[in-house]
């Protein structure tokens, strides 16, 4: 049985997007009998670049998905560069799981809290210094540039980069590279730079393409953060699907391909960029510097990137502040009068959405994880280890916009009848989940020195036994870890919800982003806190209960710290 | 020679990409006998064990037969064939307490007290006795090196295979744990195979020294 796990895992995941992909094709020339749509036609494209401001969408979409992902590496590459091996990134290490945790809407959310116009950085500065008396008129969230999109994405990239770096940096030479490099008179970012990234870059660029596509395609912090008039393509293309006009479905679709497009040809660019930039840098490397004005560098590296780790956590306390507060007024610092009530008022209206939140993510995380160590299990049993090919059927899920074939998907649901079902939400989730649960958990089962189980199955153990008594509790926390980041990614999908749960579930995202659209701050603060704490629960219990467990096994410390 | 309990390799090869590391070696190791392989390292004596315990890499190509009391064990799988094997480091696995990982290898089947029983037993002939709580962390190197052995011996293997065991203690240490691995072997009656670069193990083993590589 085993054998046939990943083959169901690839179909489970792989199936959907390529299904999905030709849902949204077919329709976006013409082709959806359910609607009438039976002969090929360009007309949906031609209706979609009649559609007005569709260039000042593009260009809005380009420039904060190009905007959020350079800026993200580049503070992750100049801040790992400038303080590889010192405390800062110690100190960064251990703040990287709250932030991690936090589900996109709920950054966004807290961004908004800091920057708005009443929001906690203009009161901390009003009116002694502003002379502000009321909230300025100004439009900071949103901007119509697009800037509060792009800092939101940073809050939220930079930690998965910088997770995603320091794992690769972990299984490269890199201490002794730059050991080399320096006592060869480099300075230590230059070093860094010169013979550290290129050994990591294979290793995080596909995380770079995830994170370029995701900042291209994001709906949901868009919605939150973004112009709205026009919006960016992929809020723009939800739009147009959930017309009540079904016409537009056709314009929708050919917007999705559109999206879908403009990925490719974005990632297509930045590989080329890439090459590019290994073409100078290989000359630059030759030219032999050793670096000057580092210490500048280092300062202005660890200074942002301080910033980026202050507005994010600062936001998370901003949302939980304003749950508890009941009046709070403009100019104050902080709330006047503080109660619970908001919470109390909200328990029914909670109630629902929380629970369909938590159980979706719980089951959709649980299944990945049995069909991940199915897959993990098998590759060693059988010997066989996937190639680098395999990671990018891995990724697709990720590199693929949402909204680009979650539209199929959606039409694939309706002609199955299993729309709106609470397991077709679990499905829709599942396919975003297994990638990320696949990635935490590949790792460390791999990394696990086969000799325990050789020796465990010399004593008669049968590879059964093998597993669950010796690799599971061993890989214990690696485990439930793995099962954390499942549960934390489902709680924060926003577009598989909406689309998978055909408009009758809605989870604490969902209703995040409806209410962040109205005004009541201590409401929003309510549902944005609660979508944010579960996520952070998950990975205390994920480290808490191996700790625990472990507590009198020292040895385990090398699996479980 | 059928039953007699000698572990026999038959015309064992072992390649690797092409490259032939051992060729056709025949060896057999009576009960109670030490033999020793020697060869620098990349010579393919690990992977030779690694096979005769039935988890070899499969990138190596071997070829060959290897009967264990007179039954062919070439193709069964690890955990049929009722061969030990002590690498040069313990893997005591962290997660289980001493006693843990003594019950580990006693075969099932047993009842409660009895397994209790016997796991003391063999704490006392590893002169760890009341040891069974305890975290194998805490333990020295000669005391976990001492657990590892009596938890293989406890899964009642007939063949006992040696990866270096030694390399990794101290000159001191290394003399004694040498004995007690030998003597309890020996004791028991076990062929026992071990391979080494390390001369002073093939003199201390007594027996027939086999160079390959």
């Amino acid at each position: 049985m085993l054998r046939w796990v990943p083959a169901v895992t690839l179909l489970l995941f792989l199936g959907p997007v390529a299904a999905g992909l030709v849902g949204t094709w077919l329709p976006a020339f013409g082709v959806l009998p359910a609607l009438g749509g039976t002969e090929f036609s360009l007309a949906p494209w031609r209706r979609l670049l009649a559609e007005p401001g569709l260039v000042t969408s593009i260009r809005l979409t380009l420039g904060t998905g190009f905007a959020a992902a350079i800026v993200s590496l580049a503070l992750v590459l100049a801040f790992l560069a400038a303080c590889h091996g010192t405390r800062p990134v110690v100190a960064v290490r251990r703040l990287l799981a709250p932030l991690l945790a936090v589900p996109h809407v709920a950054v966004a959310i807290g961004f908004a809290f800091l920057a708005s116009p009443s929001g906690w950085a203009a009161r901390a500065v009003s009116p002694w210094l502003t002379g502000w008396e009321r909230p300025p008129d100004i439009a900071t969230v949103p901007d119509p540039w697009g800037i509060a999109l792009v800092c939101g994405l940073v809050l939220k990239e930079v930690p998965f980069l910088l997770l995603m770096t320091l794992a690769a940096l972990g299984q490269v030479p890199a201490d002794r590279t730059l050991a080399v490099a320096r006592s060869l008179g480099y300075g230590p970012a230059t070093a860094w730079f010169k013979t550290v990234l290129p050994l990591v870059w294979p290793q995080i660029r596909l995380p770079v393409y995830a994170v370029l596509a995701y900042s291209l395609s994001v709906v949901d912090m868009a919605l939150v953060l973004a112009p709205g008039t026009p919006p960016p393509l992929a809020p723009r293309v939800l739009r147009w699907f959930s017309d009540p006009d079904l016409s537009r479905q056709f314009v929708a679709a050919a917007g999705a391909g559109l999206q879908f497009l403009l990925v490719v040809g974005a990632i297509g660019l930045f590989h080329g960029g890439e090459r590019l930039a290994a073409f100078l840098g290989r000359r630059w490397i030759a030219a032999g510097g050793r670096g000057h004005g580092e210490r500048g560098g280092r300062i202005a590296a660890t200074g942002a990137m301080g910033i980026v780790f202050a507005v994010g956590l600062l936001g998370m306390l901003g949302m939980a502040i304003w749950s508890v507060a009941r009046r709070w007024r403009w100019p104050d610092v902080l709330p006047s009068v503080w109660s619970p009530g908001n919470w109390a008022r909200q328990a029914d209206a909670l109630a629902w959405p929380g629970w369909t939140t938590v159980s979706v993510a719980l089951a959709a995380a649980l299944i990945a994880i049995a069909l991940v160590l199915g897959c993990l299990e098998n590759e060693q049993r059988t010997h066989v280890t996937p190639g680098s090919r395999a990671l990018w059927l891995i990724y697709a899920p990720l590199l693929a916009p949402q909204i680009g074939f979650l539209f199929g998907v959606q039409v694939l649901l309706v002609a199955s009848g299993l729309d709106g079902r609470w397991a077709a939400l679990v499905w829709g989730h599942l396919l975003f989940v297994l990638p990320y649960v696949f990635l935490a958990l590949a790792g460390p089962w791999r990394r696990l020195d086969e000799r325990y189980a050789r020796t465990a199955l010399c004593l008669g153990a049968s590879p059964g036994r093998v597993f669950w008594r010796v690799k599971l509790p061993m890989l214990l926390r690696p485990v439930l870890f793995a099962l954390a980041v499942g549960f934390a990614v489902s709680v924060g999908e926003y577009l598989p919800t909406v689309f998978a749960g055909g408009g009758r579930y809605a989870t604490l995202t969902t209703e995040a982003v409806s209410l962040a659209a109205g005004g009541d701050r201590r409401v929003i603060g309510v549902y944005a806190f609660l979508q944010a704490l579960l996520p952070w629960l998950g990975f205390t219990l994920a480290i808490a209960v191996p700790a625990w467990l472990y507590r009198r096994r020292h040895g385990m410390k090398a699996f479980t710290a | 020679m059928s039953g007699d309990g000698s572990l026999v390799l038959d015309g064992v090869t072992v390649a690797l990409d092409g490259a032939t590391l051992i060729a056709g070696l025949d060896l057999a190791v009576a009960p109670g006998e030490i033999v020793t392989v020697m060869g620098p390292s990349g010579s393919g004596k690990s992977t030779l064990l690694a096979w005769l315990c039935g988890a070899a890499d499969p990138a190596f190509r071997i070829a060959g037969r290897a009967t264990l009391d007179g039954a062919d064990i070439t193709g069964l799988p690890p955990e049929a064939r009722r061969v030990g094997i002590l690498f040069q480091d313990d893997l005591l696995f962290p997660h289980l307490s001493v006693g843990g990982n003594l019950a580990f290898g006693l075969p099932p089947g047993l009842a409660g007290p009895e397994r209790r029983a016997r796991i003391e037993a063999a704490l006392e002939e590893a002169e760890l006795p009341g040891f069974a709580d305890r975290d194998p962390a805490t333990l020295s190197g000669g005391q976990r090196a001492r657990i590892a052995l009596m938890r293989t011996l406890l899964a009642a293997p007939k063949a006992l295979l040696l990866d270096e065991p030694f390399s990794r203690l101290d000159a001191a240490l290394r003399d004694r744990i040498r004995c007690f691995v030998f003597g309890h072997a020996t004791e028991r009656g076990l062929p026992v195979l071990l391979v080494t670069h390390d001369p002073d193990d093939a003199r201390a083993a007594g027996g027939k020294v086999v160079e390959i590589g």
